[in-house]
């Protein structure tokens, strides 16, 4: 069954249709891939899930929760977290910090619990190090807990920022451009990483990518973008063989020519 | 060379802008160690030494011939600069113009050897600086510290004479120090050199025997260092709580002053250091616990008469209250935009508290006088050093909280949104609540400083509440260091602190002030005193399992 679904969902800019009635439905456990040239409006669609962006019309619904309207920390709490495109670490704080503000939603303590020091909040705090922990050696970052985000390298900061979200326990992760910027062999971890986090942990994973090779090797369902419609769903074979996908990538002449 | 000769005249022209402002002078009055070394002449030295440092430091690849060199030329073109302006001085009439540049300025400036062997003199005196920091950027770690160390400690003695004199004769067996350390004006010369040896002495022990000392300590046992840290701690606290009765009450009243500007800087480090909300109307909150405190004690209104710790808490939830007001319209507004906002807000307060129609419950101009002192078990606390225990109650208080909400998922969120807003909030973070929490928290903080503030003057007058307050406790939270409790601290010392210890130079506050908040920007633009790294990861054992609760 579908674990996220829009519905004729349509967000414009002025007079720029970003997206465009756009209807899809994300099915629970699975690897779906969102591809489509540059301005197409993946990313847009990303911003109306999560809440950044709200929509003219349509509506998205998560487990047939609508979720147009609610604030970004509400939708973080139903289970939904990201990641960005840039990466955007906190950079000022510890690996180890980001990863806690993550787990934010899931902790309770209040203003006098925390001035007051009362048991309760205390093991709260030891018991959320204690995850904060796992999740680093789970997204391989052991002994680089207390170091500044900033100064991480590249690779280990995109890797913290899926720490960071998987800090949320979400149910659905959405994963913009997990890829960007590596060479082969970490991009070939990064997809045995996004294989292993839905196979192991049982987490939806919808991911814009760009990287052919990725988006074929990993992905059950494609979904392609252009100028904010979708002009074509299938599986990576399927889209493969599509003539609008190839028009939309590789221009209508390139038809002509071949 | 060319890097040597830009440092050269950009000390060159800070030298000359010393003088014509009159700074050199002002402090000429003042002898470092007596008729031998004057606070002018110190100025212009440590300018000189500063300046060729730099150029030494700076010279590519560490060549230390070339650094000698590189240092020896920019002090020679400091040297020169100051020789142009004597030349100058007696040539034209600068006065005109600058006021400043009288015939005592040269006089201080040639040494009193007149013109022609001033100019020497004072070639000589750059080359000498420009060669003994190439001296000390080439002689070895340990040498350029304890000599820095001594030298400054020497300086320092000399600056603060008028805290340490006082502070030594209260005390029987230190006052015989005083005949010997310091004269009517400055140290004495043997003074000075005792000094120079004792604290040279102790600093290269320490740098030898320092590692070994605290490699031991660390080597103790747990159980072992816990009862360390709390002696230490107890004997901070013992320290903390004669310190009235050691300084005397001009000491204690500049203590008083500067742990009022500890309360709001903690309070403001919340707001901006912490949550990032740039908040130039700070001073509001200052007020409102201090207008508070005034209209629920003051017999002059007689509305409600109340006692100093009845009316407190009225008045930090006051404070509290206005927090969530002032938070509440700006939740959406970030950076300059707050920073405008807040600065409004700052004089809306104050313009309201100084309006004639409002003269029958706020006092207007004449503001509101006859505030009753705080007691505590029966002790009216009506000097600086009573009124100190009820500050340093008071900063012990919210520098606890302070501390405990740093480390908490408060903190956490606090500083979430400073770093990012939009990711803090796709992480689960709730915007409104935490913004306005910061705000109220920080008003808190400041509407206890307000409320002592109120009771320890007994009056309280619209224009102790301008905006140079506000900036005054931005200042300091950033030259302490954003987000830093103990940063906090020094930050008042060295802005508060200080200066009130040096008053007769007051007029150039705001020029050290912005001089000092420009080289913090470029220099250490993380503050004296930065936050330290939270070490959490490594805090208790690693475990075992490495999946997500899922």
């Amino acid at each position: 069954m579908a674990i996220l679904s829009a519905q004729k969902m349509t967000k414009r800019f002025g007079g720029l249709v970003a997206v465009d009635e756009l209807d899809i439905e994300i099915k629970e456990q699975s690897i779906h891939t969102i591809i489509g040239p540059n301005g197409a409006g993946k990313t847009t669609f990303f911003n109306c899930i999560t809440g950044f962006y709200r929509p003219e019309a349509g509506g998205i619904f998560f487990n047939h929760h609508p979720l147009v309207g609610l604030s970004p920390d509400r939708i973080v709490r139903l289970g939904i977290s990201r990641t960005y495109q840039n990466i955007r670490l906190f950079p000022n704080l510890t690996a180890m910090e980001n990863i806690l503000v993550g787990l934010h939603g899931h902790l309770k303590a209040g203003f006098f619990g925390i001035v007051l020091g009362l048991p309760a909040t205390q093991q709260e705090e030891k018991e959320a190090a204690e995850e904060g922990r796992r999740l680093l050696r789970f997204v391989n970052l052991t002994g680089k807990g207390d170091l500044l985000a900033k100064n991480l390298p590249y690779g280990d900061q995109r890797r913290l920022e899926i720490g960071r979200a998987l800090a949320a326990r979400p149910k659905l992760l959405l994963l913009d451009e997990p890829t960007a910027g590596m060479n082969p062999r970490e991009t070939q971890e990064m997809m045995d990483f996004i294989q292993h986090l839905r196979n192991e942990l049982g987490i939806t994973i919808l991911l814009i990518e760009h990287q052919m090779r990725v988006v074929m090797g990993i992905s059950e369902t494609v979904t392609v973008l252009d100028y904010g419609e979708k002009i074509a769903e299938g599986t990576p074979v399927e889209i493969q063989k599509s003539p609008k996908v190839i028009e939309a990538y590789l221009g209508r002449s390139s038809q002509v020519v071949s | 060379m060319k890097q040597a000769i830009k440092i050269g005249l950009i000390g060159g022209v800070v030298e000359i802008l010393l003088a014509l402002i009159g700074m050199i002078e002002a402090f000429s009055q003042r002898y470092i160690i007596i008729d031998i070394i004057s606070m002018g002449h110190t100025l212009i030295f440590l300018v000189a030494l500063l300046m060729t440092s730099l150029s030494a430091k700076r010279t590519p690849h560490g060549n230390p011939l070339r650094a000698m060199i590189n240092a020896l030329t920019s002090g020679l073109i400091i040297g020169g600069f100051l020789a142009v302006l004597v030349v100058m001085g007696s040539l034209v009439n600068l006065r005109k113009v600058f006021i400043n540049a009288s015939p005592l300025l040269y006089q201080w400036l040639t040494f009193n050897q007149g013109i022609k062997a001033g100019i020497p003199l004072l070639l000589t005196g750059g080359a000498l600086c420009g060669f003994l920091a190439g001296l000390l950027f080439l002689s070895s770690k340990l040498f350029r510290r304890v000599l820095i160390i001594s030298l400054g400690s020497v300086v320092g003695a000399g600056v603060l004479q008028d805290l340490l004199r006082p502070t030594f004769a209260l005390w029987g067996p230190l006052s015989v120090m005083n005949e010997w350390l310091f004269s009517a004006n400055g140290l004495t010369l043997y003074g000075a050199i005792g000094l120079f040896v004792l604290i040279a002495a102790l600093s290269y022990v320490w740098a030898k025997k320092g590692n070994v000392i605290r490699a031991n300590l660390n080597g103790l046992s747990p159980s072992n260092q816990r009862v360390l840290r709390i002696t230490t701690f107890l004997t901070l606290i013992m320290i903390l709580l004669v310190l009235p009765q050691i300084l005397g009450l001009f000491l204690s009243e500049v203590l008083t002053i500067v742990g009022l500007y500890v309360l709001l800087g903690l309070g403001l480090n919340i707001v901006v250091g912490f949550a990032g909300l740039l908040d130039l109307g700070y001073v509001a909150f200052f007020a409102i616990g201090a207008y508070s405190i005034a209209v629920l004690t003051s017999p002059e209104l007689g509305f409600f008469n109340l006692s100093f710790w009845g009316a407190l808490p009225f008045a930090i939830f006051i404070g509290v209250l206005s927090g969530f007001l002032l938070g509440i319209p700006v939740l959406k507004m970030r950076g300059d935009y707050l920073a405008i906002a807040t600065l409004g807000f700052g004089e809306i307060i104050r313009i309201l508290v100084l309006s004639d129609v409002l003269r029958p419950w706020l006092g207007g101009a004449q503001g509101i006088g006859k505030i009753p002192k705080a007691h505590i078990a029966g002790i009216e606390m009506a000097t600086p050093q009573q009124i100190y225990y009820l500050i340093l109650a008071g900063c012990l208080l919210v520098g606890f909280i302070s501390w405990r909400l740093r480390d908490s998922r408060l903190g956490r969120a606090w500083m979430a949104v400073r770093e990012d807003e939009d990711v803090a909030q796709a992480m689960g973070i709730n915007l409104i609540s935490t913004k306005l929490l910061a705000f109220a928290t920080g008003a808190a903080f400041s509407a206890l400083s307000g409320a002592i503030f109120a009771s320890k003057l007994g009056s309280v007058y619209p224009h102790s509440f301008n905006v140079m307050i506000s900036i005054n406790i931005i200042c300091l939270v950033i030259v302490g260091g954003m987000g830093s409790i103990p940063g906090v601290l020094v930050g008042a010392f060295a802005l508060v602190g200080l200066p009130e210890l040096l008053r007769e130079f007051a007029e150039y506050r705001l020029l050290v002030y912005g001089a000092a908040l420009v080289a913090m920007m470029l220099l250490r633009p993380e503050g004296l005193w930065p936050e330290p790294l939270q070490r959490r990861e490594l805090h208790e054992g690693e475990s075992s399992d490495a999946k997500p609760n899922h």
